[in-house]
């Protein structure tokens, strides 16, 4: 068969007209910001604890004799694997780093040398079930943390923003974490039948309500990346006496 | 009443140009319709395949303004006066003649697929509607090829050596997830279709004109069924332990 690339039909990389480098220039531009924003704050080692809060990158705060560093850097391995290996991140930065491509008909790089995800390092992308098991574990641990926080350091009862700003992160990063297209296998989509036995009709109602989450999984993603940034942003600033917590009452 | 500039493919692969024309816009015209209006104007030798003009055939498959579509499901009033609307045929496929291109290598890739297989001595063919749902989303491709065209693995890398392409993937998957088929196809999908080429960029969905949610519902469940068999050691324990057999009734 004849290879078509260099046909007079199709001269240079696009014949497209409308704006299609906006959407990855953003996506581009999104997730530089927050990573730089992640590496700072990993680093910091500072400013991540304040009374009953405590931040999100440093949580389950793991302290060791033997580890001389941020003990973010023990933690944050298991979100961001968990997001690198998701399958919606992975559209979004093959398209806008990689340029595999850069957008629908739109060559970004061409030749015969691509081998996708079947080799090293991209074939670990299949271990993305492992990371969403670790997420769920960090997941159910800033619950406790959002639920603690309206608990103040004296024992009493508390409403502050920052705890309902922890609750919605929470919220946010559950509707991520649970919309996994992982999980929407895992809890029902490996199954080729769906009626016969119990077990099966209750795992078609988990999976049915998977698949709503997933449907937006874009959406969780964004918010939940946004939400888990500033999220930590509100606690150094708070530890840091830029602001208040905000107390309600 | 307006009239619309249309540049359209002349020619072979190795030789042909974009020729203009002059089409009289009426209401409810498509691109289809402009082409027909130049066969019986002005260019009655221009090769174009079509045959419902009701996005159901699948046939009429282009590339207009660079975006993979069928031109009689693209209305001509989305263009702007004045806008000079480009067809030109199909990237992925050696052209034949104007805008008809050569599919047949799709055919071949479909002979490669085990059918489907019920188990011989079934009788029960009741089949309840929630078992049915998702293979009757795979049901509704016409084969227009537009998948296959926009897939960067096919498209720009001409990996049709190794890759089966999204359309492909989509039968797969409504053969694997039928509730009477006892066939295996994991291991062809991850050696001979190369299911790990596809770096789910969803490109293939952004085209389908049947709107099947191809990554999402059909690609990624089947990379996930992949993963269960080849890459999930702690799964397939636990499966052996808890003795459960997903596929099948």
């Amino acid at each position: 068969m004849t290879n078509t690339i260099e046909s007079k039909a199709h001269p240079g990389r696009t014949a497209r007209t409308d704006n299609w480098w906006a959407n990855p220039l953003m996506v581009a531009v999104g997730f530089g910001v927050f990573i730089a924003y992640a590496t700072f704050r990993t680093f910091e080692n500072n400013y991540f604890e304040v009374d009953q809060y405590l931040s999100p990158f440093y949580s389950p705060k793991l302290a060791f004799d033997w580890w001389h560093f941020s003990p973010a850097i023990l933690i944050l391995w298991i979100p961001a694997g968990f997001r690198a290996t998701c399958y919606y991140y992975r559209k979004a930065y093959y398209r806008a780093y990689f340029m595999t491509p850069p957008g629908c008909a739109v060559m970004g790089t061409s030749g015969t040398g691509y081998s996708g995800e079947t080799k090293f390092p991209f074939i670990l992308q299949n271990m993305h079930r492992y990371f969403f098991y670790c997420a769920a574990l960090v997941l159910l641990v800033l619950w406790y943390d959002a639920i603690i926080s309206f608990r103040a350091p004296d024992g009493r009862f508390t409403v502050s923003l920052l705890s309902l700003f922890m609750c919605l992160n929470c919220y946010l990063l559950s509707g991520y974490t649970f919309g996994c297209h992982a999980w929407r296998h895992l809890c029902g989509g490996a199954v080729s039948c769906f009626s016969k036995t119990e077990q099966q009709k209750a795992q078609f109602r988990i999976w049915h309500f998977v698949t709503k989450l997933n449907e937006h999984h874009q959406g969780w993603a964004w918010a939940s990346l946004f939400s888990v940034g500033l999220t930590d942003l509100y606690i150094r600033s708070v530890a840091a006496k830029i602001i208040p917590p905000g107390v309600l009452f | 009443m307006r009239k619309a500039k249309l540049k359209v493919y002349r020619g072979t692969a190795d030789a042909g140009e974009f020729k203009d024309y002059e089409v009289q816009v009426e209401e409810g015209m498509v691109v289809l319709d402009a082409i027909h209006a130049i066969q019986a104007k002005d260019s009655p030798d221009l090769a174009v395949r079509w045959n419902c003009k009701a996005a159901k055939c699948g046939s009429c498959s282009a590339e207009v303004n660079g975006m993979p579509s069928l031109m009689c499901k693209t209305r001509m009033d989305r263009f702007e006066e004045g806008e000079e609307i480009r067809v030109a045929p199909i990237k992925t496929f050696p052209i034949i003649k104007d805008l008809v291109t050569d599919v047949s290598w799709n055919y071949e890739v479909n002979k490669k697929i085990k059918g489907f297989s019920p188990a011989p001595d079934d009788k029960e063919w009741i089949i309840h509607q929630e078992d049915i749902d998702r293979v009757q989303e795979f049901r509704k491709c016409i084969e227009c090829f537009l998948c296959q065209n926009v897939c960067h693995v096919l498209r720009d890398h001409d990996r049709k050596d190794a890759f089966m392409g999204p359309r492909f993937l989509v039968r797969t998957a409504g053969l694997e997830m039928h509730p009477k088929d006892t066939a295996n196809r994991m291991q062809y999908l991850k050696d001979e279709g190369h299911i790990g080429m596809c770096n789910i960029t969803k490109c293939c969905t952004e085209v389908c004109p049947e709107d099947i949610h191809i990554t999402d519902n059909a690609i990624i469940p089947l990379k996930e069924r992949v993963v269960d068999e080849f890459y999930d050691p702690l799964g397939k324990v636990i499966k052996k332990i808890m003795g459960t057999d997903k596929k099948g009734w």
